[in-house]
């Protein structure tokens, strides 16, 4: 269906060497020392590419980690009759075997462990170090025509920072007092004391360690991103002719670099307020069967403030990198150029500000003075205007195209769906008023998986779905993945769509069992399907993971450079490209990232110079 | 062995997932690359609208199913008058989403099913259009100018602080794991003050007994109950960590914090009664009650106070009932509740007022006093006319009154006074430990103790006489303890008025 041959990969070839940028790459192409073994070729590799891919399978292995607790959780509040005897094996003492009846219960403080350890993964390591780390350390050199990196050896810290944390977060669900259990937002007091909960002991410890090395990844990688984005842009490629995805990366990195240290702040002073009885959110605490504690003076709002000023933006961090992959998926597969460029640009930056604003908003019901909500209501609903310019552009762009709907594709419109169900949502929440009832409630779980999870991971999905050839040069099979689309898709919705309705019913998040609340405890039904939706869902998650290892040596081969028709320099480099990603010259940007069926053409790739008199698309 | 069919059960869908790939492959490679993707182009297009009317639908479906168990829909209005304001401004904002909502998913799908593929058609270069984009920004922008001016309306009106010379209850709830303490501030209206280092078994929220306005206070049970109409400002604290008092049919939800108090003010507006009368007409809750068979879903309901903010492995389980009922009703109700520090702290080694009497003791002896004179007076015969005087007390053995005595003695000055015309006699009696004469004059020096108190008051000597009776009138049994100490009393008796 693409016409391949308008732009054919030996013309490509001889374009890049007569008119490229010539940075005597080639010199030093047989000198590259840290290709010479296996170990620097693909374990402590400085290779972007490589270290994409480490991003990926490290965020692979956490997404079915994280997904597998919440199938156990799931079971808990779904059928909480059911024996879980069988799940012993694997659990071990967390399941409480009844002596007469042989029925094998989840222990609390255990399924608030899965919760608590649920959420950590999947917003920091999966859709953190998962979707940003591997994009952005994949398209950020590819789209902008850089060899690698700024500096590759700080982006190969940044990966194994983020495995150090790994291996001490996955360490940490071996305790025997358990794995942190106080809510991945870990709010102190409870956070503070073993003495309040035993997840609070030992997994505190090494929750805190694990995410302080995380952020150290987050803010190597972070470094690297902006100075790669600022620095090493090739010929011609001016900030306005990045493609969506690299405005949203690079600004996804600035938003990492400044929020993430105000977390490590707030975590160092809960460190010493744990280690080193310091009173910087403890006072006037009273254990039962401990007596009162010395603490007086701090205030565990504070850290809530700390928290959330990086939390917010988090969410942003999370969501961002996604809709530029969207945005780009969308663009070469309706084979159009994306709507409103700039505006789109703007939209990034006005809700990258924003972010900074409006962290709050998670504090309304916290006991913060009601007057300084006023403001955070305001900020946090005009959110909602680059949000919906941004909804608008990705629909128009959708009009008159001539849409492959292929399973990239089918993700990226799945996307723009969830992200409108789970953003319509946050209206309601950020209007304080509203939050008073809804606040930590189900309707909360509903519209942060929505809009910030599925939506995310939706992205991530057409992210790999569409690059898999960039990273693997074959393709990933697409029966599977269609079927893996919509499963997913209706699975999605089938799990959280309900949810809404518990919330508005008053049901609180968090809670083990509904059954001691005649208020809560009248939707059995709707949470076993929820639950039944879920298995479901992971089941089709799993078929995803196969999908993604078999195509790996069995997949569709690649046999062009550019086989979705793309105007982008990734497609430009060989199919399997060395580090250095052009063996040659530099390709040369002569035109923005989006000329698809200008003056008739199905598309113009950026490196192919203006014609006489021809107009520039983004003019 | 369940864990080996999970594992088969895996293999099994790995083996299934390869194969369909190597299927779909193959028949693509038969018929043509191209035409295969044709077909699940088109495929993919009807499946998306299908997809799309199959949510919208299931979307209004569901959420009519589940009307009448959601909060501010069906009998589920608001018990109190801020949750009716919060409620319609969700429903103003539902209406807005709505349209969005199903606008947006309309032509996101519809646009996906017209412009799939086809051969030969080129897509239309638009790349922008200023108009367009000044409209969709500003719709939004207009749209959350009013949902903010509406939204912050009620917020402040919700939020607002009581003013202190309003009529209003405040209480107090204090969370700790795993449970909510209530306290009411008693007689004064006010709360007494607390201290969390004081906080120990028998004073679970660490009131300090040495500020009075602590003396009254009263703990709830499993219920609190509140008054119809009236506002009531509730003071939020924590004993430990975060804990969040959510009463979900009044739209009330705060955190409580350790060391920062908090407070939410709300006016119930419907009692508890009122609420079944309204769930009795709605279907859902025809069903018996599974906790007790013996009564029907509507007929069991409470109004609950829950926990909304994770304080650890039992923060599921944080339930007491709210009774919100009329006026008599709770003044009632009051009557029954009983000051915590008089039931479980007066006089015991945690009590710093044992050994002295309190003003409210003191006042509520006279009183009790004035009505045993009163009775007397009006008496017709001559036990009728004895007062036992409880409270006057002599150390072990001696005729030496009790500090405490004098209190009561006191109030025999006040009568004495007031009804200047009366004489009495002063009777002391003992139980009938130890030798007759012993007791009586005990007994007599006890009298003339009084005698002398009482003169040394003021009272003229020939209204009074002092008589020992030993253990001669005995009023109880000699042979428990109880009775005995009930013969050792102080009595008066009215000679002439």
């Amino acid at each position: 269906m693409i016409d391949t041959k308008l732009y054919g990969d030996n013309d490509t070839d001889v374009l890049i060497k007569e008119s490229g940028y010539d940075d005597h790459f080639h010199e030093h192409e047989h000198g590259d020392k840290y290709r010479s073994g296996f170990l620097n070729t693909y374990i402590f590799s400085m290779d972007h590419k490589i270290i994409a891919r480490q991003f990926l399978f490290t965020g692979i292995f956490w997404a079915l980690i994280g997904a597998g607790m919440s199938i156990i959780f799931r079971l808990q509040l779904g059928f909480p009759e059911e024996s879980l005897a069988w799940i012993k094996p694997l659990l071990g003492k967390w399941i409480v075997i009844d002596d007469v009846t042989g029925m094998g219960t989840l222990d609390p403080q255990f399924y608030y462990a899965l919760v608590t350890m649920h959420g950590t993964i999947i917003v920091f390591f999966v859709l953190t170090a998962g979707l940003s780390g591997t994009f952005s350390n994949l398209l950020i050199p590819l789209q902008l025509g850089a060899r690698d990196m700024a500096s590759p050896f700080l982006n190969m810290l940044s990966y194994w920072f983020f495995f150090m944390a790994s291996v001490v977060m996955f360490f940490s669900l071996f305790l025997s007092t358990g794995p942190f259990s106080g809510g991945w937002t870990a709010y102190p007091p409870l956070s503070a004391l073993p003495q309040a909960s035993s997840g609070s002991a030992g997994g505190m410890t090494l929750w805190l360690v694990s995410l302080t090395l995380f952020v150290v990844s987050v803010l190597l990688g972070g470094i690297n991103y902006i100075t790669t984005v600022l620095n090493l842009r090739t010929k011609g490629m001016s900030l306005w002719r990045m493609p969506l995805t690299i405005w949203a990366f690079f600004v996804t990195a600035i938003i990492g670099l400044l929020s993430f240290p105000v977390l490590v702040s707030g975590f160092l002073m809960l460190m010493m307020d744990r280690g080193l009885e310091t009173s910087f959110f403890l006072s006037e605490i009273f254990i039962a069967g401990q007596g009162a504690l010395d603490y007086v003076g701090g205030s565990p709002i504070l850290y809530q403030h700390l928290f959330w000023f990086l939390g917010h933006p988090e969410v942003y961090i999370i969501i961002l990198p996604a809709m530029g992959l969207v945005s780009e998926v969308l663009s070469v597969h309706a084979r159009k150029p994306i709507f409103g460029y700039k505006a789109m640009v703007f939209s990034i930056l006005a809700i990258a500000f924003l972010s900074f604003i409006v962290w709050a908003h998670h504090m309304f019901m916290a006991g913060v003075n009601p007057f300084i909500s006023n403001f955070f209501v305001i900020f946090t609903l005009i959110i909602a205007v680059p949000s919906a310019v941004k909804v608008f552009n990705w629909i128009t762009t959708l009009y008159g195209g001539n849409l492959r709907l292929n399973t990239p594709m089918l993700f990226a419109i799945g996307f723009v769906s969830l992200f409108i169900s789970g953003g319509l949502t946050g209206i309601f929440l950020g209007n304080s008023a509203i939050d008073i009832p809804l606040h930590d409630t189900y309707f909360v779980v509903a519209h942060f998986h929505i809009v910030m999870g599925i939506a995310a991971f939706f992205g991530m999905f057409a992210g790999v779905y569409h690059w898999y050839p960039k990273m693997f040069a074959r393709f990933m099979n697409e029966t599977l993945g269609k079927i893996h689309f919509w499963v997913t898709m209706i699975g999605a919705y089938a799990i959280f769509w309900p949810m809404h309705y518990l919330g508005m019913a008053g049901v609180p998040r968090r809670y083990y069992s509904f059954e001691t609340f005649q208020t809560f405890k009248h939707f059995d039904v709707m949470n076993q399907f929820i639950t039944v939706a879920a298995i479901i869902v992971f089941a089709a998650q799993i078929l995803f993971v196969i999908n993604f290892f078999y195509s790996m040596y069995k997949g569709k081969q690649q046999k062009t450079r550019n086989p979705w028709g793309a105007t982008t320099l990734e497609w430009t480099t060989p199919i399997v490209a060395g580090h250095g990603n052009w063996p040659g010259n530099l390709p040369k940007v002569h035109r923005w990232a989006y000329d698809y069926g200008k003056d008739g053409i199905e598309y113009t790739p950026q490196h192919i110079p203006m014609k006489d008199g021809e107009e520039a698309g983004d003019h | 062995m369940i864990g080996l069919i999970i594992i088969a059960s895996l293999i099994l869908l790995a083996i299934i997932a390869v194969q369909i790939g190597k299927v779909s492959e193959l028949s693509a490679k038969i018929r043509g690359e191209e035409e295969a993707e044709r077909k699940s182009n088109k495929t993919q297009a009807i499946m998306g609208m299908v997809f799309m009317i199959g949510m919208l639908i299931f979307c209004v479906v569901t959420a009519y199913y589940y009307r009448n168990w959601m909060l501010g829909y069906g009998p589920h209005e608001s018990a109190s008058y801020g949750g009716k304001l919060i409620d319609n401004l969700f429903n103003i904002t539902l209406i807005f989403t709505g349209i969005v909502f199903v606008a947006t998913h309309i032509l996101l799908f519809w646009f996906t099913y017209k412009y799939q593929h086809q051969e030969g058609r080129k897509a239309f270069f638009f790349p922008h259009n200023s108009t367009l984009e000044y409209i969709w920004t500003g719709i939004p922008a207009f749209v959350m100018f009013v949902l903010v001016i509406k939204g912050l309306a009620v917020w402040n009106e919700v939020m607002a602080d009581v003013d202190p010379d309003e009529d209003y209850i405040e209480i107090e709830a204090t969370g700790y794991q795993f449970a909510w303490n209530i306290r009411y501030p008693g007689e004064d209206g006010v709360l007494g003050t607390k201290n969390y280092k004081m906080i120990t078994g028998n004073n679970p929220v660490g009131q300090d007994w040495n500020d009075v306005k602590n003396l009254d206070d009263f703990h709830t049970g499993s219920e609190f109950y509140l008054p119809v109409g009236k506002k009531v400002r509730v003071r939020i604290t924590s004993r430990d960590v975060l804990h969040n008092f959510y009463l979900p049919h009044f739209r009330v939800k705060m955190d409580a914090v350790p060391g920062i108090p908090t407070y939410f003010v709300f006016t119930p507006e419907t009692t508890t009664e009122e609420y079944r009368e309204r769930l009795r007409n709605t279907p859902e809750y025809q069903m018996t009650d599974p906790d007790d068979p013996t009564m029907k879903l509507w007929e069991s309901f409470e109004f609950e106070l829950a926990c909304a903010e994770l304080c650890g492995k039992s923060h599921y389980s944080m339930r007491k009932i709210l009774k919100v009922v009329e006026q008599e009703e709770y003044d009632a109700w009051l009557e029954t509740q009983n000051s915590y520090y008089m039931s479980t702290i007066r006089n015991t080694d945690d009590d710093p007022h044992k050994g002295t009497l309190l003003n409210t003791e003191i006042i509520q002896r006279k009183k009790d006093f004035n009505s045993k004179m009163q009775l007397a007076l009006n008496a017709d015969t001559d036990d009728g006319k004895i007062i036992k005087l409880d409270y006057v007390e002599f150390e072990t053995g001696s005729a030496n009154l009790t500090s405490l005595s004098k209190y009561e003695l006191d109030n025999v000055v006040g009568a004495m006074n007031q009804y200047g015309n009366i004489s009495i006699e002063l009777g002391g009696h003992t139980d009938s430990v130890g030798d007759d004469a012993g007791n009586m004059a005990l007994s007599e020096s006890r009298a003339r103790a009084v005698y002398n108190y009482l003169t040394g008051k003021g009272i003229a000597s020939n209204r009074l006489g002092a008589i020992g009776y030993g253990e001669t009138r005995p009023i109880d049994s000699n042979d428990t303890a109880e009775g005995r100490q009930n013969n050792r009393r102080t009595e008066l008796k009215i000679i002439s008025q």
